[in-house]
């Protein structure tokens, strides 16, 4: 089956549609997270996302509809967390996501056990996307791109120097809180497309592979959402003409893109010592 | 009766249960250069914050040019020069340009677009500091020097009246902090931008500032360099040695 046959079905349509809009929405915020040192703030709230989902399954509820919420209150808790208790970003992660996967385990078991609609959400699955999620996806990420477009320059002042920002009299508190909670609401949508496993991927690739050859820092928000985009597609494509998992196939795509700009910036310093 | 560039009045601030600054209250004159010193951990850098707003105060006041210190009226004239290391990401991807146009940021009101005249300010304060040929490279792939230099255009691209200067000269030469302070002080001769200096580098303060304010939690000494010289006080606090450097150099 040719390239073109693939992409006259409709599942693969919304898999591509609803999939561009979050993985333009994934590296934006990555390229924000990672440069502030919270790149697995996606990983933890990926757990707590696992742990929403078995309770929307115990009450018999769309996910969405719990985890959206309950995520987004818990990226809150890592925030004050780190402002409140003293505790350093990564420990502030580290116990939300074990709270998350221990909740959820609990409420697996109060259910009488895992079942396999629990496991599906572990490592998604793009192309059995509704249209219903499809429409959802596209007008949260056009809602939390538009507000991150309109903040641009508060952002990447806090984002360089959070210190200089506030002397500057932005309002450190309200972009902090608006950043966390716009990864929340990211990472429950990237459930569908790769999975609660491999959310953090979708995070984090894009951004340290644009670090790479990036010339500026509009520049590097640029690059990260085309390689977010091109690693999409290309994934799910390879997942249907090799038979793979699509969730994984991205992910691998993404890996393949960064060791490849790794190398060739490796290359290209190495040429310009030598002159 | 002119307003005062600072007025602080009764300021106290505690990290937890520990008094870091008592009841300190001064008065800075517009154009003035003020050397702020004193020992490890005497609250010079909670100070320089609590007057940014960056940390908020047990009690008392701030006024910077008659405005409270809350007031974007105020914040958008005060420039800021940190200590470089306590904030720097040497792989932030960020050009000079980018850096130097967050300086402009606080001045602008919703939707912050940049627009030519913000471009042409970058430009010139690029020229001042003479690091026009760097406008398009990395911040991260600049000598320390160079990047120091990027920072005090981010602090000056907004045209500050007031600026603040927290240990800028950390990890520099002695030939590019010597440029550095020459800088400076240009600018408060020149532009009557007022400075507030901390640093430990005794010398610096005596060859530039006119007026030393010395803290310990509390207002040690605050005055000009002749008071300061006749003081016996002083001489307890400082020792012989630095007393000298500081009065010899500056006359």
């Amino acid at each position: 089956m040719s390239i073109i046959e693939f992409l006259s079905y409709g599942f693969i349509q919304r898999a591509i549609i609803a999939g561009a809009f979050i993985s333009v929405l994934c590296s934006t915020l990555g390229v924000l997270l990672v440069l502030r040192r919270l790149s697995l703030i996606g990983d933890g709230l990926a757990h707590v996302t696992f742990g929403s989902v078995a309770l929307a399954l115990l009450f018999r509820v769309y996910p969405l509809y719990i985890s959206l919420p309950v995520v987004m209150a818990s990226s809150y808790g890592i925030l004050k967390l780190m402002e409140r208790a003293r505790i350093f970003g990564d420990a502030a992660i580290g116990i939300l996501s074990a709270v998350g996967i221990a909740g959820g385990v609990l409420v697996a078991s109060l259910a009488g056990g895992f079942n396999v609609d629990l496991f599906s959400f572990l490592f998604g699955n793009i192309l059995s996307i509704s249209s219903q999620e499809v429409y959802t996806s596209i007008i949260l990420s056009v809602i939390v791109l538009a507000v991150i477009v309109f903040n641009y320059h508060d952002i990447f002042s806090i984002t360089f120097d959070e210190d200089f920002a506030k002397a500057g009299g932005i309002n450190t508190n309200r972009i902090n809180t608006m950043i966390v909670l716009f990864t929340a609401i990211t990472v429950v949508l990237t459930m569908k497309v790769v999975g609660i496993m491999l959310t953090s991927a979708l995070l984090i690739f894009p951004a340290v592979t644009a670090f790479q050859v990036a010339r500026g820092f509009r520049n590097a928000l640029f690059i990260a959402a085309a390689v977010a985009l091109v690693s999409l597609t290309g994934g799910i494509l390879l997942s249907l003409i090799l038979n793979l998992p699509t969730g994984a196939s991205i992910v691998m795509v993404h890996f393949g893109f960064f060791i490849t700009a790794f190398a060739c910036k490796n290359a290209l310093d190495r040429k310009s010592r030598r002159h | 009766m002119p307003v005062e560039a600072i007025k602080v009045e009764n300021l106290s601030f505690r990290y937890n249960s520990i008094e870091v600054l008592s009841n300190v209250s001064f008065g800075v004159e517009a154009g003035d250069y003020i050397g702020l010193v004193g020992p490890n951990g005497s609250g010079k850098s909670t100070l320089i914050k609590v007057i940014l707003g960056l940390l908020e105060p047990v009690r008392g006041s701030i006024r910077l040019l008659g405005y409270p210190s809350s007031d974007m009226k105020a914040r958008e004239k005060v420039g800021y020069l940190p200590q470089k290391m306590s904030f720097f990401n040497p792989n932030f991807p960020a050009t000079v340009s980018e850096t130097v146009a967050l300086g402009l940021v606080s001045k602008k009101r919703f939707p912050k677009r940049m627009d030519a005249a913000d471009v042409a300010a970058i430009d010139r304060v690029l020229e001042l500091l003479n690091i026009s040929n760097l406008k398009r490279e990395m911040i991260g792939d600049l000598s320390g020097g160079q990047q120091q230099r990027v920072f005090i255009a981010r602090a000056l691209v907004n045209e500050p009246e007031i600026l603040l200067l927290d240990e800028p000269t950390t990890a520099l030469d002695p030939g590019t902090r010597e440029g550095f302070f020459e800088l400076i002080s240009y600018l408060n001769r020149e532009k009557k931008v007022t400075v507030m200096l901390v640093t430990h580098d005794m010398g610096t303060i005596g060859q530039f500032a006119r007026k030393l304010l010395y803290i310990d939690k509390e207002i040690i000494f605050y005055g000009g360099f002749d008071d300061f010289c006749m003081s016996e006080k002083m001489t307890a606090f400082f020792g012989p040695a630095s007393q000298h450097l500081i009065c010899h150099r500056h006359e």
